[in-house]
């Protein structure tokens, strides 16, 4: 996880988009992720077969996956199924989950960060104590256990993603609006008579903001690869329903004599985690007041 | 410093017995009956009842948890359900694969990352700089398990360089820590480019080189060395992140260690099993971060103990 | 053609063997998980089931390779003329591991150990049909009444009602001799340092590394067992076992072939002695919860059978099973050749959804393991149910979660009985019946996950099970098979395929025809191969 360093809100936007235009790698970042959303949004018209579809000449006669040819671009599944057009589909659901688990990440958290940092007597320390416990969990661990209360669908899946996620977001807005309570412009507001929930409101969130811009970004990248080992592991998105970390699974028996079903899905969501980290980091450049 | 330690240490236990009680609710909410897993296929349902007021599962939640508590105080763990063992000597006999496994994933980690990040602070903004960058962004981007199956392909399959998974010597350790370490590594890359290029810059540094030291001189002896302790006190953050995440590594490479022991417990809903692999891996992960807090001040003067 | 080949090569192996059949040798053989305990009366796996008969013995046991009883410890019996009193002569100067003599109070304490709720055995339920039992499980006895000692070499067991399979019971492990010292010594502990009469006893055991057993020198058979040492290897992947196996560096695959491998070691000649197939006792079954709308309408259930596409199901795995036609597998005495179940027929399956009143199909769940191949398994017969307008969403969730569903009136609809098909526990066609399909087994947190109840067929097979003369043994196979008929009529299963089993061993390892798939033996019969 690359923690973002604080930042504060840029006064001219304009620059900001400059630097971002500037970073190279953030640019081609974010041509890629603009590329897969594109992909997975018109992976109906775009996918050669339906994803669910189990060819019966899609397997040899003793049960083995085709390797890539002319009919199926990159190969058959162990079901006879055409691995291009699942891994097109598992686009939708490696991006829905990456956005929806990540932003109720992001909402809790800074929820629980901002409740925390402002309540500073018994709730917020109940709460900060509440994110050391969860901290100290193994978080694999509890996403596996969450799965098996909860039965896994899309949004369970990305429910128990947020439910592991939403520590540390909790903990870098804690920071950050401690640092900003002591800040002058609070405490004169403050003198001034302000109440301190509208202070916070009108102050402190659009401070926070920036931060969790970056954050949200870059929490995607790990939201795509929590979301895959999850389905790696058998706890993620229900079958049929492809998933990267489904069809890795999937073929995990069969790899060594059909090594393109691990090769595919895995280079889709290291392509993808990739992007994200490159696009959060740059935004991260762009938006530090201490950058060029 | 000492009233600071033992502050540090009563949260710990806090933060032990918050894990625990967690780990017991969700263990508890799950929807099926350990009873019924041991029971076997023939039970009645008498010998089921039987077996539930054995293990004391038909008593009330908040009994169970107390039992349980208590038996942590006096250092007792309880017994598997399924193995019937003790969980203590269970975990024993894993924790030694787990530790293997993590130390030879901060070794791995340490060997790319450093040299990779003081590479890539000496050319910063250079094109060296970003390739390397790029690696440490492709390695903090890799799913472990496809990764893992891959690296085992090439070279456990394909050139039969390494064992294809096990445990047991040096060479089946090469591949499980190396997957292991690929994320950490691109981690480490970053921070130590981060601190090197900021001790590069500090005044002494550029008194150093203003007197005519030899530049390469000066980044051995002043900048190299004040810039790895901060990724020196990461390495216990580090302790913690890799073993939460040994399961996935440990399920690829038939690894024996706590996690496959945690995945399995699940499995079969051995709640015993499970909430021994969840305390104890929290356990290291607590040790870690206490560990990091204690070395952060003395590497950077700025922080304190507070 | 190809069953003429088996046999040429069964005789010269037993050709073989004559010559090469010496003491001596030590065997590897891996595992992928851990070996869980060796207490006769809790280890309920396939891994530590054979394991454990290899140390410890009971009054009964099969002819090796076979599925017929023959006496072990006991040297004789007698039933009764009522069926219900069983009356076993003891072998004489039978040593446990510990050098002590075993007595017929052993035998007692063994199965009142395996009954008491304190041992919370997995096999209690096997034996409450001993007369007292109940009783003593309940703490209203201190000993069971039907078991009775009187003399040190004789053991009267009487039973409640008479019971063919009772004999089969003195034969699983769960009755296996203990000796009550080294079981009050180690307590819970006893399953790590297991004492018992059998052919081989523990040397070492390095828990989640290697497990070694030895020649036990007062064995009861005389010349028995052939090996020096067997030596368990676990934490071993499948895929690197056979590449040991291949290297020479391991004689058994204690998980068999990995899937991966299956296909190009089978299709390559050069390894036709190193692999011995067989039938096992184990069929994979798809359940049709019949208390669950529609499938409370038979009509639908016979659709479903008709839908499933089994021989698909066999290329999904390899063709490492054969398709299913009724409960039993071929091998099991009670298994109907005769009968073809029902055919893969969408378009009539489709006409009978129709009559059934669901022209238009209908939605429902099906519940299976997350362990490969069954999420695969389930996709496929998913697929076929869709085919004829059924649309079955799946749930795949961990074994203790899908056990659950199956076991709540209502829970699953259908489940993929997969990872937990029911393999034998004995070679009696009313293993298939009682635990699985009968009223008694419909029960909350019970298997029989179809919640199939049929009185009339209830109390056939308490009729069947009745005949315990062995001049009755032809006929009650008949009503066992019969039994089985009508249940399939009721079709509250899919019966999907039955597994073939494959166990790869060694060049160097020989052993009787048989003994590679002894159906009551997984991988092997440790006691009867030997190192060439």
């Amino acid at each position: 996880m690359i923690q973002p360093h604080p930042v504060r809100a840029p006064r001219a936007l304009p620059r900001v988009w400059r630097r971002l235009l500037r970073n190279g790698l953030g640019l081609f970042g974010g041509v890629v992720v603009i590329v897969f959303v594109l992909l997975a949004a018109f992976a109906p018209l775009l996918a050669p077969y339906d994803p669910a579809e189990q060819f019966f000449d899609g397997l040899t006669l003793e049960g083995s996956p085709l390797p890539p040819d002319g009919r199926f671009l990159l190969g058959t599944d162990l079901l006879g199924r055409d691995l291009l057009s699942r891994l097109l589909y598992g686009a939708r659901i490696s991006l829905t989950i990456g956005l929806v688990a990540n932003a109720a990440a992001l909402l809790i958290g800074t929820l629980l960060g901002l409740l925390a940092g402002y309540f500073k007597g018994v709730v917020g320390g109940a709460i900060m104590r509440f994110t050391d416990v969860m901290m100290a969990f193994p978080a694999l661990l509890l996403a596996i256990a969450l799965s098996a209360i909860l039965r896994p669908s899309l949004w369970i899946v990305a429910l128990v993603i947020a439910l592991v996620n939403w520590v540390q977001v909790a903990r870098v807005v804690y920071a950050q609006v401690l640092a900003l309570s002591e800040n002058d412009f609070v405490t004169s507001a403050q003198a001034l008579g302000a109440r301190r929930g509208r202070i916070l409101f009108k102050h402190l969130v659009p401070h926070v903001l920036p931060t969790m811009l970056v954050y949200g970004t870059l929490g995607i990248s790990t939201t795509v690869l929590l979301e895959a080992t999850l389905s790696f592991l058998g706890v993620g998105v229900q079958p049929p329903t492809p998933s990267w970390g489904g069809i890795i699974s999937e073929s995990q028996s069969f790899f060594f004599t059909a090594p393109w079903l691990v090769a595919f899905p895995g280079l889709a969501i290291l392509i993808t985690a990739v992007s994200f980290n490159l696009v959060g980091d740059a935004l991260r450049d762009a938006l530090d007041p201490r950058g060029r | 410093m000492l009233g600071y330690l033992a502050s540090r240490l009563a949260q710990t236990v806090f933060v032990l017995l918050g894990v625990v009680t967690v780990a017991f609710l969700i263990t508890n909410l799950i929807p099926a009956d350990p009873a019924r897993m041991l029971a076997g296929r023939q039970a009645s349902e008498e010998t089921v009842a039987g077996i539930r007021s054995q293990l004391g599962l038909d008593k009330p939640l908040y009994m169970q948890y107390g039992r349980y508590v208590g038996g942590l105080a006096r250092g007792d763990l309880g017994r598997s359900y399924q193995q019937r063992t003790d969980i203590r000597t269970l975990l024993l006999s894993r924790l030694p694969a787990t530790l293997q496994l993590t130390a030879g994933g901060i070794f791995f980690e340490l060997l790319f990352g450093i040299p990779l990040g003081i590479l890539a602070a000496l050319y910063a903004g250079r094109a060296l700089d970003k390739v390397v960058m790029v690696f440490a962004f492709l390695g903090v981007s890799a799913p472990q398990f496809a990764l893992g199956l891959i690296l085992l392909y090439v070279f456990a399959y394909r050139f039969a360089l390494l064992p294809l998974g096990g445990y047991g010597t040096p060479q089946h350790l090469i591949l499980p820590a190396l997957t292991l370490a690929v994320t950490g590594a691109g981690w480490y890359a970053r921070v130590m480019r981060g601190a090197m290029i900021e001790t590069l810059q500090a005044d002494y540094i550029r008194t150093g080189t203003a007197k005519g030291l030899a530049r390469r001189r000066v980044v051995v002896k002043h900048a190299l060395r004040n810039a790895v302790l901060p990724v020196i006190a990461m390495i216990g953050l580090d302790i913690g992140l890799l073993m939460g995440g040994v399961v996935v590594v440990e399920s690829v490479f038939a690894w024996p260690g706590i996690g496959q022991l945690a995945w399995q417990a699940i499995q079969v809903l051995d709640i015993p099993v499970i909430m021994g692999t969840v305390l104890l891996t929290a356990f290291f992960i607590v040790l870690g971060n206490l560990l990091a807090d204690l070395v952060y001040p003395l590497v950077d003067p700025r922080i304190r103990y507070g | 053609m190809k069953s003429l080949r088996t046999c040429v090569l069964g005789a010269l192996l037993l050709f073989g063997a004559a010559g090469a059949q010496e003491r001596g040798g030590s065997i590897v053989v891996t595992y992928k998980d851990d070996i869980s305990t060796l207490d006769p009366a809790i280890g309920y796996d396939w891994q530590n089931f054979s394991i454990i008969k290899a140390m410890f013995s009971g009054l009964m046991d099969y002819e090796p390779g076979t599925a017929e009883l023959v006496p072990n410890l006991a040297t004789d019996y007698t039933v009764s003329d009522d069926g219900k009193t069983y009356t076993f002569t003891l072998r004489e100067g039978v040593l446990f591991h510990n050098g002590r003599e075993l007595t017929a109070e052993d035998v007692k304490y063994s199965l009142e150990r395996t009954l008491d709720p304190a041992t919370r055995s997995p096999g209690q339920g096997f034996y409450l049909g001993i007369e007292g039992a109940q009783a003593f499980v309940d703490g209203e006895a201190d000993a069971v009444s039907g078991i009775r000692v009187p003399d040190p070499t004789t053991v009267e067991i009487t039973l409640s009602e008479p019971s063919a399979p009772f004999l089969h019971l003195m034969a699983l492990n769960f009755s296996f001799v203990v000796p009550q010292e080294e079981v009050e010594r180690y307590g819970e502990d006893f399953g790590r340092n297991p004492v018992g009469t059998g052919a081989f006893k523990l040397r070492e055991w390095q828990l989640g590394q290697r497990l070694v057993i030895e020649r036990n020198p007062d064995y009861f058979h005389e010349g028995l067992p052939h090996l020096d040492e067997v030596i368990y290897e676990v934490g071993v992947e499948p895929t690197v076992a056979l590449l040991r196996l291949q290297r020479g560096q391991a004689d058994i695959l204690g998980d068999g072939v990995p899937p991966a491998q299956f296909v190009s070691l089978t299709s390559n000649p050069a390894n036709e002695q190193l692999i011995a197939s067989g039938s096992q006792l184990q069929t994979g079954y798809l359940t049709l919860n019949t208390n669950v709308a529609p499938f409370d309408n038979v009509k639908v259930r016979r659709a479903v059978n008709m839908a499933v596409n089994k021989e698909r199901v066999v290329q999904l795995i390899n063709g490492r099973a054969t398709p299913a036609t009724q409960p039993l597998p071929p091998l099991m005495p009670g298994y109907d050749d005769a009968y073809t179940g029902y055919a893969y027929d969408p378009e009539g399956a489709k006409a009978l959804l129709a009559e059934a009143g669901f022209p238009d199909g209908f939605a429902t769940q099906l519940y299976a393991t997350n362990t490969d191949p069954n999420p695969r398994i389930a996709q496929a017969i998913q697929q076929d149910l869709a085919a004829v307008g059924i649309d079955a969403e799946l749930r795949t969730q961990a074994q203790s979660t899908v056990i659950a569903a199956g076991g709540e009136q209502g829970g699953a609809p259908m489940v993929w009985s997969g990872g937990m098909a029911w393999i034998a526990d004995y070679p009696d066609p009313s293993n298939f019946y009682w635990p699985i399909l009968s009223c008694s087994a419909a029960t909350q947190g019970g298997w029989n996950w179809a919640w199939y109840c049929n009185e009339e067929l209830d109390a056939q097979a308490t009729a069947a099970d009745a005949m315990v003369q062995p001049d009755q043994a032809e006929a009650r196979v008949a009503a066992w098979r019969d039994i089985y008929a009508q249940v399939m009529d009721d079709a509250p299963w899919v019966p999907v395929f039955n597994e073939t089993r494959y166990t790869v061993h060694s060049a160097r390892l020989g052993g009787p025809e048989g003994a590679f798939v002894d159906p009551t033996h997984t991988p092997v019969d440790y006691e009867h191969v030997y190192v060439q």
